[in-house]
């Protein structure tokens, strides 16, 4: 696998990831300064966490038009997978990757804590490594992650099996309890139609082995690593 | 040419920073508040004089940048 970490002004979890794609593939990751025109060859592309451009305007709004936001877009649309993890979901759809957009939180509050999520769809590059309806903890830290998209479109990514994570408790059930951000249909991760690009608001960085206190996040990295070992 | 533009969150869509602001005028003693939306003001000077290339200037600012239009209107007037 040879990946890189786009680093926007504002990323704040940009080393975090590297660390553990790099512990899991044990290969060197390369950080992307958003200025640059061009991702160098590469087989994923990381847009990571953090506030890029101080969530001005909305959140990934600016960062969605950075320079190297372009390069991203065609890499992407030429089949490199990306992964867009919380900012980077919100990035991802403000560059119109992904469908909908992350609204502030219903409850106005930065939520910081574990959550339960179901992997609903392991038939993707970023999750073949899960059980299909497996419930699995990871964390969540956002003040912006209530997805919203019109019932239309929300009904297209049901039947197009692209809901890849949902909040549930830990008996799997999407009560609104276990939803943190009041997220339509308590919509954790989407991956767009050709399932290349995956936008998720919980940071499998942070639980990806045991001194951090979890390995669910690992496996996430795993099938990455698996599928792009070539 | 100046385009003060209005952005404002699109009939159905849950507004609880609005929502909080009701509570707040409810709890400062402001009876008959029905509901409370917010939204975003943004001044934009342009170099453009003719009024019909500075709209179209505009619409594709709001468009491409200023409103996300998944969750956002826009409305704006050109001032002189």
């Amino acid at each position: 696998m040879n990946a890189c970490v786009i680093v926007f002004p504002g990323s704040n979890c940009d080393r975090d990831v590297k660390v553990a794609l790099e512990a899991v593939s044990g290969r060197p990751v390369r950080m992307v300064w958003h200025g640059d025109a061009t991702v160098p060859a590469c087989d994923l592309i990381v847009l990571p966490g953090g506030f890029a451009y101080g969530d001005y305007l909305r959140c990934g709004a600016m960062a969605a038009h950075s320079p190297i936001m372009r390069d991203v877009v065609a890499k992407a649309k030429a089949g490199t997978p990306v992964l867009g993890i919380c900012n980077g979901f919100q990035v991802l759809t403000e560059a119109g990757l992904l469908p909908g957009v992350l609204m502030r939180n219903a409850s106005l509050k930065f939520v910081c804590k574990d959550v339960h999520l179901k992997v609903e769809q392991t038939d993707t590059p970023f999750t073949h490594c899960y059980a299909k309806g497996e419930v699995v903890r990871i964390p969540v830290a956002h003040g912006d992650g209530n997805y919203f998209a019109d019932a239309a479109a929300l009904d297209r990514l049901e039947g197009n099996g692209q809901v890849v994570f949902r909040y549930v408790d830990e008996a799997g059930n999407a009560t609104p309890e276990a939803n943190p951000n009041g997220a339509q249909r308590n919509i954790a991760g989407i991956c767009d139609e050709r399932r290349r690009v995956l936008g998720m608001m919980p940071h499998p960085e942070r639980l990806f082995e045991p001194m951090l206190g979890g390995v669910d996040g690992r496996r996430l990295f795993e099938s990455l690593v698996e599928r792009l070992a070539a | 040419m100046k385009a003060r533009i209005k952005i404002t969150l699109k009939n159905g869509v849950l507004d609880p920073q609005g929502k909080a602001i009701q509570h707040a005028l409810a709890s400062l003693g402001f009876t008959g508040v029905d509901d409370v939306r917010q939204g975003k003001y943004i001044e934009v000077d342009l170099a453009e004089v003719d009024e019909g290339r500075a709209r179209e200037q505009v619409e594709r600012i709001c468009k491409d940048l200023l409103a996300n239009t998944v969750i956002e209107n826009y409305a704006y007037e050109l001032v002189r």
